[in-house]
């Protein structure tokens, strides 16, 4: 009862919260002039109209920095109840993380040994 | 049933007394409190943005603001003003609905985080049991935020600018999970209010300075101040993410961006300097909250002096050192606090959990993992130093070998 009552109160924050930013947004829509045309809306270059698509493919490295990103959030989250249990474990339950930590470190290496941590 | 001590720990239950239903009295308990709680950092950040252009303006060898009010207090106020009178413009190219919904998530997502800050031994706006996971999910709702703004703008600045918080946001997340997990180790507990208390004996950048020092900085580059700004990067993506809005998303943005910095401040006191342990912190809860805010502009404030002092790092500079510098360290720092703990604990002069409370009981712990900490660090600065001579080497015999043409070009950065 005690942990609904916890995200019921998350639930009614979420609630509140996103007035706080909407809240001067309506006040500005009440006061704000509004003289928009074709020229104001274009978009904003230096100088020149822009040229091209700006929806395209991007570099891979980005794609690759969040390959290995997934592989450690998700293990890290694996960590959590092993840190939160840690009093309680033997030492056996130290070294089984300690060796889960290791195949985490394991897969960093081999991401540094192909190159796939060069920004090129 | 409790008695009318504190009016705000206590407000259902004096309700109750007298005659409320007790289900609507914790409902207006949770009314008040969230309201509470949430409106507090947007009453902060007028106080933050104008502290910060203060400190900004005395390292450049400015005034900064200094006539809207005494010492320019209500400069942040009547920009508030101005930016609500100001139009505001969706350009034609814009993914509408994401555009407008960008700045009010990247806000919430911030708010969102105060829920669970424990102000003083005994209000908080919820002391939930997964806080420490809690502050993570709802830190990367900021990320996803900016890369709506970036990417709904259909502006090629803007654009770049989402691709480096991408990059930059992501991977700094890395070491700050893993430094996190020390506290959590320390504390047994993911609770921000159990972990606290589990300072008063012995504040935990004692025990473990180099997972505070991940967690500082990766947190300088979470939210994204100097030196790692390049998702703004005025001078070469004019404003980043956020260069198509304007009027008051524009300032919402701002706001997010000062009140983050200072969030994320306020995160690493409670989780390395104590929290609001203080001198009668437990007697009178509200001198619990005064430590808290003294203790967190202690670390605030250097990193305004940072920010307004430091250079931009490279990106590809910025990536090499999170992936190759901190989160190695990270791991490093895991396995040497993980390992020492257990040791502390089979020879059992760890704290037990009657005693955590005590200085002296956890003198021996924290003289152990404090001398493993100071090992880590010389044997990282070695592993370092040999690692730069390396590097130098090489550029050397590569200079001596050919002419500076031949040099390999400096990495492209995007």
């Amino acid at each position: 009862m005690a942990t609904l009552n916890q995200w019921a109160f998350i639930g009614m924050f979420i609630a509140v919260a996103w007035l706080l930013p909407v809240a001067p947004l309506v006040i500005s829509w009440i006061f704000r002039p509004r003289r928009a045309n074709a020229i104001k809306l274009q978009t904003y270059e230096c100088g020149v109209e822009t040229v091209g698509d700006t929806w395209v493919q991007f570099k891979v490295q980005y794609y690759i920095y969040g390959l290995i990103f997934l592989v450690f959030d998700i293990e890290v989250v694996f960590l959590f109840p092993w840190a939160l249990a840690f009093n309680q474990l033997s030492l056996f339950g130290l070294a089984a993380g300690l060796l889960f930590v290791f195949f985490l470190s394991d897969a960093l290496l081999y991401a540094w040994r192909k190159n796939a941590l060069e920004w090129a | 049933m409790e008695t009318c001590i504190n009016i705000i720990s206590t407000f259902a239950s004096c309700m109750v007394q007298s005659g409320t239903q007790p289900g609507l009295a914790l409902f207006l308990q949770f009314l008040v409190g969230v309201i509470l709680v949430a409106s507090f950092p947007l009453v902060l950040v007028i106080i933050l943005i104008w502290g910060e252009r203060k400190i900004a303006a005395r390292v450049q060898d400015r005034l900064g603001p200094n006539r809207v009010g005494p010492w320019g207090l209500f400069q942040n106020i009547a920009d508030a003003l101005k930016l609500i009178t100001k139009e505001d413009i969706t350009p034609a190219g814009a993914d509408r609905v994401i555009f407008n919904a960008a700045p009010i998530i990247a806000m919430l997502a911030v708010i969102l985080m105060w829920a669970v800050i424990p102000f003083s031994p005994v209000n908080v706006g919820v002391d939930l049991d997964l806080g420490v996971l809690y502050i993570i999910a709802v830190g990367s709702v900021g990320t996803l935020a900016i890369m709506m703004a970036g990417w709904a703008s259909n502006n090629k600045y803007a654009l770049l600018g989402a691709f480096r918080v991408t990059a930059q946001l992501v991977s700094y997340e890395v070491p700050m999970v893993m430094a996190l997990l020390v506290p959590v180790l320390l504390a047994s507990s993911m609770s921000l209010q159990q972990i606290s208390y589990a300072q008063l004996g012995m504040w935990f950048i004692v025990v473990a300075p180099v997972a505070a020092f991940i967690f500082y900085v990766a947190n300088l580059a979470e939210t994204g101040r100097a030196p790692f700004d390049l998702i703004e990067a005025e001078s070469e993506l004019v404003a980043g993410y956020n260069i198509e809005y304007s009027g008051m998303k524009f300032g919402l943005f701002m706001a997010t961006e000062f009140l983050h910095a200072f969030t994320a401040n306020l995160l690493f006191t409670v989780l390395f300097l104590g929290s609001w342990s203080g001198p009668w912190a437990t007697e009178v809860p509200f001198l619990g909250f005064v430590w808290l805010m003294l203790k967190t502009f202690v670390v605030y404030i250097p990193s305004l002096v940072l920010r307004a002092t430091v250079p931009r790092v490279r990106i590809d500079q910025m990536m090499a050192f999170n992936w190759k510098f901190l989160v190695p360290l990270s791991i490093l720092n895991l396995v040497v606090m993980a390992t020492l703990v257990k040791v502390c604990q089979v020879a059992g002069i760890a704290p037990d959990a009657a005693s955590a409370s005590d200085f002296a009981a956890n003198l021996p712990q924290a003289i152990i993992l404090l001398l493993g900490n100071v090992a880590m660090v010389l044997v990282t600065l070695q592993v370092l130093r040999n690692a730069g001579r390396r590097e130098r080497l090489k550029m050397e015999a590569l200079m001596a070998d050919t002419d500076r043409d031949a040099l390999p070009a400096p990495a492209a950065h995007s």
